[in-house]
């Protein structure tokens, strides 16, 4: 048991656990003080000051975030003292800060903003420097958009990229007032290690980091007569859209969400879910074709563990960091691009629509999507696969734009022939969500009979932990699968990516051996991504795990191999996993970057 | 002279690879070569295992560690403000005028690179400056003059007064 300490707040007596900070400590006591650099999934950095409180005894003031409870603390946060120094950093930040809030795309969610409405910021007593300084703004992404005129220098992104993601493509460089985040030797986001995870645009409390959006070419699709406009959407964009739109974190908006979408105009709306059941009776065959070439033929070429490849950031972050471990990677494109590809090919057909005309959208928990999208692989029905991929919160300003009223949108469900799903596609918006139901489908495949965990659910997998491992043992496979009989099955799953580069040193190293990994760059997977609706936190996170799961519970099939569509596109198309039409629409090849 | 590539090697080997050897290999770097170039930071993040921005972020923060390219000798002449009364700027114009470059500039033969330094803690023998590791002192344009014609006058020689 954590020891209690006695400490006063604003003249009202509390007891805390030691070593709890003022910030926290203030919640108890029923008071909220106001944080800027300071967040939950980061370490302490106290830059901003905007917390600074006044301790009885003490001349200065110190920040609340970085100062931890002492016994007999007393402390002020509203005093005289107090509010004229929060209310003079605030004017600080801002003279330095391009406060055009009108033109900025953060406007009416950002973090500065709210500070200066609540503080009454009415007058400019510093010079404003933001003009002064020669900005130039990174726009060469096809991901995201870095404006330091916006960016206050409190690195919440510097430490997200180091602490959450280990990748640390930004950095503090130089020093004093010409201290500024920058990517190596300054070059575009776009020419660095940067995953494109979108992390620190969901960290970021201004403008200066935010997705690069493609709403008003979305509209424009919606408007022309002549285009047939596709949207699809992913597992996780359905619990968390709601928060965007007046719901609680958690809330699953389903139907809803497909109500929107219809509203909006799209011609078809469809669900990358069924991509994802696609996804593992294609990935679940490659790792069944895996065990067997290594176990039965012992081909040196074939590589253990295969790696899941789902997630764009990830992809681009092995690019960089482990180019020689390529191989490991599954060739399926992720659930996005499978459904680019069948949309202009397959859809266009079963419908006799000319491609050329059909505008492929998606709608992602992910900005890391968006250069995916646009890499040069992904244009193997002919056309530029996915056209246009939207962030969720690029979806609920769309939804607001359109005066939808959100909350009282009827539900209503996804159209055929891309649109059903089963509880396996869900959970792909989990972390370890793609590893439970590959063995849902792979053991039952394999043996015939359901995966020996209770309602299907694989509890191993699931979790928040960073890194989890899971085994199963394999016991009277079919007469096919005989090469597996006794063979226990090692598995592990990873997310965000200081967790992965751990996973994947042990092994490089050799220290670990598996059959099988998982892997999403994201904390918590695409759930917690990287275009999910802001804020976003551990308990945030929690909420929306819990409502992917219930939505699992909730859907009548819950293997991937059961969705009759995937039934119906392998007998009218596909003919089988891993075929000849699969490997040319459904599977890609990886490219090695520079590490910087 | 050994290749930068190899250079590094050798440091890491001296220093060690830990993320504390960072400042150390950057100056040894720095010290043959005079500055780091965009190949030197990839490499040494490569040796320590380090992101490549971070290397890049303490490479800009030190301001003795050039990450632009500079010439054999790197005048530093002292801005603050002792210096300056006591006649900095025209020992400035004078190395100005003598090289045909301003501050933040190199000659074009790559000879001599020019910029200004913060206090070197010469205040009582000031104006100050610094070529490479050099200090000089009590400067007037005269001297100035002297001295920079002392190093024009060994270009091309195989002589380097660096230490």
């Amino acid at each position: 048991m954590t020891t209690k300490i006695k400490i006063t707040i604003n003249e009202k007596q509390i007891e805390v656990a030691e070593g709890s900070s003022i910030v926290d400590a203030a919640v108890c006591a029923g008071v909220i003080i106001p944080t800027l650099c300071f967040h939950k999934d980061l370490c302490v950095a106290g830059n901003c000051r905007v917390c600074v409180v006044e301790i009885a005894g003490q001349k200065r003031l110190s920040a609340a975030c970085a100062t931890p409870c002492e016994e007999g603390m007393e402390i002020l946060t509203n005093s005289l003292k107090v509010r004229n120094a929060r209310k003079q950093i605030i004017e600080l930040l801002l003279s330095e800060h391009n406060a055009d809030c009108t033109l900025c795309y953060k406007n009416g969610n950002c973090e500065l903003q709210k500070l200066a409405s609540d503080y009454k910021i009415m007058t400019q007593d510093f010079i404003q420097l933001a003009p002064l300084r020669k900005y130039q703004i990174d726009h060469y992404s096809p991901s995201m958009i870095k404006d330091d005129s916006k960016c206050i220098r409190c690195q919440r992104c510097v430490r997200t990229c180091a602490e959450i993601q280990g990748v640390s493509a930004l950095t503090a460089a130089y020093k004093g007032d010409r201290m500024k985040i920058a990517t190596f030797f300054e070059k575009p986001m776009n020419d660095v290690v940067c995953t494109n995870c979108g992390q620190c645009i969901n960290h970021c409390p201004t403008g200066a980091l935010v997705e690069r959006n493609y709403i008003e070419e979305v509209w424009d699709a919606l408007a022309n007569k002549d285009k047939f406009v596709i949207v699809q959407t992913a597992p996780a964009v359905r619990v968390g859209l709601g928060e965007e739109l007046g719901f609680e974190p958690g809330t699953r908006v389903t139907g809803k969400m497909v109500a929107a979408l219809k509203r909006l105009g799209f011609d078809a709306v469809m669900d990358t879910d069924f991509s994802a059941d696609l996804t593992i009776m294609e990935e679940g065959s490659e790792l069944l074709m895996r065990l067997k070439k290594v176990l039965v033929d012992h081909d040196p070429n074939v590589k253990l563990p295969l790696a899941t490849s789902c997630s764009p950031a990830w992809i681009k972050y092995i690019e960089h960091m482990y180019p020689d471990y390529l191989d490991h990677l599954s060739t399926c494109k992720s659930p996005q691009q499978m459904f680019g590809a069948l949309v202009k090919t397959y859809y266009a057909k079963h419908f006799n629509l000319n491609p050329e005309n059909i505008v492929s959208v998606s709608i992602m928990p992910c900005t890391a999507k968006k250069f995916e999208a646009n890499r040069p692989e992904m244009h193997d029905s002919g056309y530029r696969d996915v056209d246009y991929v939207l962030t969720t919160r690029e979806l609920a300003i769309m939804i607001k734009q359109a005066g939808i009223d959100f909350l009282k949108l009827d539900d209503r469900s996804f159209d055929q022939i891309m649109g059903a799903s089963t509880g396996a596609g869900v959970i792909f918006g989990a972390t370890g969500g793609v590893m439970e139901a590959a063995l849902r489908t792979a053991y039952e495949l394999v043996t015939g009979r359901e995966v020996p965990f209770e309602n299907l659910n694989i509890m191993p997998v699931r979790g928040m932990e960073g890194v989890r491992e899971a085994s199963i043992l394999i016991e009277n496979p079919l007469p096919d699968w005989s090469f597996l009989e006794g063979i226990e099955l090692k598995c592990a799953v990873a997310h965000g990516l200081v967790n992965v580069k751990s996973l994947m040193d042990s092994i490089v190293s050799g220290e670990s051996q598996y059959h099988f990994i998982e892997i999403m760059a994201c904390p918590g997977g695409c759930l917690g991504g990287g275009g999910q609706p802001i804020p976003t936190n551990p308990e945030i996170r929690r909420k929306r795990a819990l409502a992917i799961y219930a939505e699992d519970q909730g859907m009548p099939l819950r293997k991937s191999h059961q969705n009759p569509e995937i039934l119906k596109i392998y007998s009218e198309f596909l003919t089988e996993p891993l075929g000849e039409v699969s490997h040319h629409l459904l599977h890609t090849h990886y490219t090695p970057r520079e590490r910087f | 002279m050994v290749a930068v590539l190899e250079l590094i090697d050798n440091l890491a080997g001296q220093y060690g690879r830990d993320r504390s050897s960072l400042l150390p290999i950057l100056q040894g770097v720095v010290k043959q070569e005079n500055y780091l170039s965009e190949y030197a930071m990839i490499e040494i993040a490569r040796a320590l295992n380090l992101p490549a921005a971070e290397v890049y972020g303490t490479a800009t923060f030190y301001s003795f560690l050039e990450y632009k390219k500079m010439g054999k000798y790197l005048i530093r002449i002292c801005k603050t403000i002792t210096c300056s009364m006591k006649g900095k700027n025209q020992v400035l114009m004078a190395i100005e005028d003598m090289l045909k470059i301003k501050v933040g500039e190199t000659t074009p033969d790559g000879m001599f690179s020019l910029l200004q330094t913060n206090c070197l803690g010469f205040c009582h023998m000031a104006p100050a400056m610094l070529i490479n590791f050099d200090v000089y002192t009590d400067l007037t344009p005269e001297k100035v003059r002297e001295i920079l014609s002392g190093y024009l006058n060994k270009k091309g020689g195989a002589d380097d007064t660096r230490i």
